[in-house]
């Protein structure tokens, strides 16, 4: 178990999930078009003065961030689940946390990153400018990869379970609530003038413990699946 | 019930945990009616009227426990799920089980409840306080819990990862509540000020623990009348456990 | 005694339907729950002793 071994283990799942992600190229399209659909509803919906648009940008961008993730997350291990791969991963001799946090990083290229890139022209749209534009996609830079660790949790514990996309939700959504507040409220502190940085360093806080505590969870959970 | 008409097919530790249980229920019941009893005399009877909040803080003597009970509950719940996956202990597991409904229940009544004092009180029947939208989460993460468990076909695999959610809830309960409270501050306009707990005269506190101790004696018999009925229903469902449970008898002891 | 009569009790000042609604749907989820675990009990036992036969025969 050499650290070049474990090294090429984490490699080649990113890289594997990756290939598999872009050649099912629908399921990548849906969550960046999702996360785009919703957030493109709201002024829609609320109409388009752009006073409220921008009050209400924060929010609304972040609850669509979360949601286009909680849309894929509760997949991230179903076609390994299936086709026995994760099974494998339990049982070959490099640490499952380390499998786990390159399945979730691999998530995470896949569906966290296109939407900090969206986000800078979604947040043009409400109206968000300069600092609030740069701020926003920092928190959701330093925000959606707890989103995809949280996630993954929740799609470990619902593996082969039937309806598990309810399941997921209704399992993941509350343990998102810390970070869609500091995210958001990282934007909107910005928007009027107070500074982000006490905000920016809880969501960049809840990394830290996210880190090393859900691939953990994560993988006491692909154990108790797979067992 | 009459126990002796229980068959036992391999679980030693719950043969001798299911007539202990039946033996402590009566206990636990008569002692909590008699609790609440005295807890709504005082509440009712002596304890004077508010001045500020007339007598519609009557109905902390039921809001109050109850939440109390709801993390409490959960808490203890979270003990045995992670006892459960410790020691690989099938009792800790049941016991976890059977107290989720129980927690929720309290975790419903105490929004409930919560929502009938704000209305009067603040003039909302809810308000986007810290206490009250992390008692909503603990809910959702109660119901998690049970839905967890109950989608899971396999009983083994049911129990621990339910156990291991409950875990996950546990340490998140702290965090929520401290962004909600974060969010609040931020948010100063529509935070209502909520110390509004009055200055209790030593009646009010005191009808109110009378009343907790009731709740705390009457979820003790309600949770172990549920382990009884988990026991019994895990007994009659051996095709259930078959696999589970032949390399696991000395587990069960533990 | 601190209420004057049956009605002024029932009144609570006013806040009678806050503080009955609160105690009743408490006193109600609490009988609610014992009933319906007394049913489940006693359908698991019926199980249990229906099926000795066949599972510990």
């Amino acid at each position: 178990m050499s650290q070049a071994g474990l090294g090429g283990a984490v490699g080649a799942i990113v890289k594997r999930d990756l290939l598999l992600a872009f050649r099912r190229r629908a399921d990548l399209s849906t969550t960046v078009f999702f996360f785009i659909m919703v957030a493109s509803l709201f002024p829609l919906g609320v109409g388009p003065e752009p006073g409220v648009l921008r009050a209400i940008a924060p929010g609304v961008l972040w609850v669509a961030a979360l949601l286009s993730c909680l849309l894929s997350v509760g997949r991230v291990f179903t076609a390994d689940y299936q086709d026995g791969v994760l099974e494998q991963m339990v049982l070959i001799p490099h640490p499952l946390i380390v499998m786990v946090l390159a399945k979730v990083f691999a998530h995470w290229l896949v569906s966290g990153l296109p939407v900090v890139l969206l986000s800078f022209l979604l947040g043009l749209q409400f109206g968000l400018e300069g600092d609030a534009l740069a701020v926003l996609a920092l928190s959701l830079l330093l925000g959606t990869p707890t989103l995809s660790l949280i996630g993954s949790i929740g799609a470990a514990l619902t593996l082969g379970v039937r309806g598990s996309g309810m399941l997921v939700a209704l399992l993941v959504l509350p343990l998102f609530i810390p970070v869609l507040i500091f995210g958001a409220g990282a934007v909107s502190s910005t928007v009027s003038g107070i500074g982000a940085e006490a905000n920016l360093s809880l969501l960049g806080a809840c990394l830290m413990v996210a880190l090393p505590l859900a691939p953990w969870a994560t993988a006491a959970a692909v154990r108790i699946a797979v067992e | 019930m009459s126990d002796s008409r229980v068959t036992w097919s391999k679980y030693s530790s719950l043969q001798a945990l299911y007539p202990l249980a039946g033996r402590l229920i009566p206990w636990c019941a008569g002692a909590a009616v008699l609790f609440m009893a005295a807890g709504l005399y005082l509440g009712f009877f002596v304890a004077p009227t508010d001045f500020q909040q007339g007598e519609a803080y009557r109905i902390i003597f039921v809001h109050v426990p109850a939440a109390w009970m709801s993390m409490f509950l959960y808490v203890m719940m979270a003990l045995w799920a992670g006892l459960g996956l410790g020691l690989k202990a099938r009792p800790s597991f049941m016991m976890a089980q059977a107290i989720a409904p129980t927690g929720a229940i309290f975790t419903f009544l105490a929004l409930l409840t919560g929502a009938l004092w704000g209305k009067p009180t603040w003039g909302a029947w809810w308000v986007w306080d810290a206490r009250l939208t992390s008692e909503l989460i603990l809910l959702f993460l109660y119901l998690g819990v049970m839905l967890l468990h109950a989608s899971i076909d396999d009983l083994r695999r049911a129990d621990r990862a339910s156990a291991l959610f409950a875990l996950v809830g546990v340490v998140n309960v702290p965090i929520i509540y401290f962004s909600v409270r974060w969010w609040n501050t931020l948010h100063q306009g529509a935070s209502v000020s909520m110390t509004a707990a009055p200055k209790m005269a030593a009646t009010m506190l005191t009808a109110m623990l009378l009343m907790a101790i009731g709740f705390w004696l009457y979820s003790m018999a309600v949770i172990l009348m549920r382990l009884r009925c988990v026991i019994l229903e895990r007994n009659s469902q051996p095709r259930w456990n078959q696999s589970a449970v032949e390399p696991g008898v000395k587990e069960i002891r533990a | 005694m601190k209420w004057g009569s049956l009605s002024e009790f029932l009144a609570m000042g006013g806040y009678g339907f806050y503080v009955w609604v609160s105690f009743g749907t408490t006193a109600l989820c609490m009988v609610w729950e014992v009933l319906s675990l007394r049913r489940r009990g006693a359908m698991a036992l019926r199980i249990e002793s229906s099926e000795e036969g066949i599972n510990h025969g």
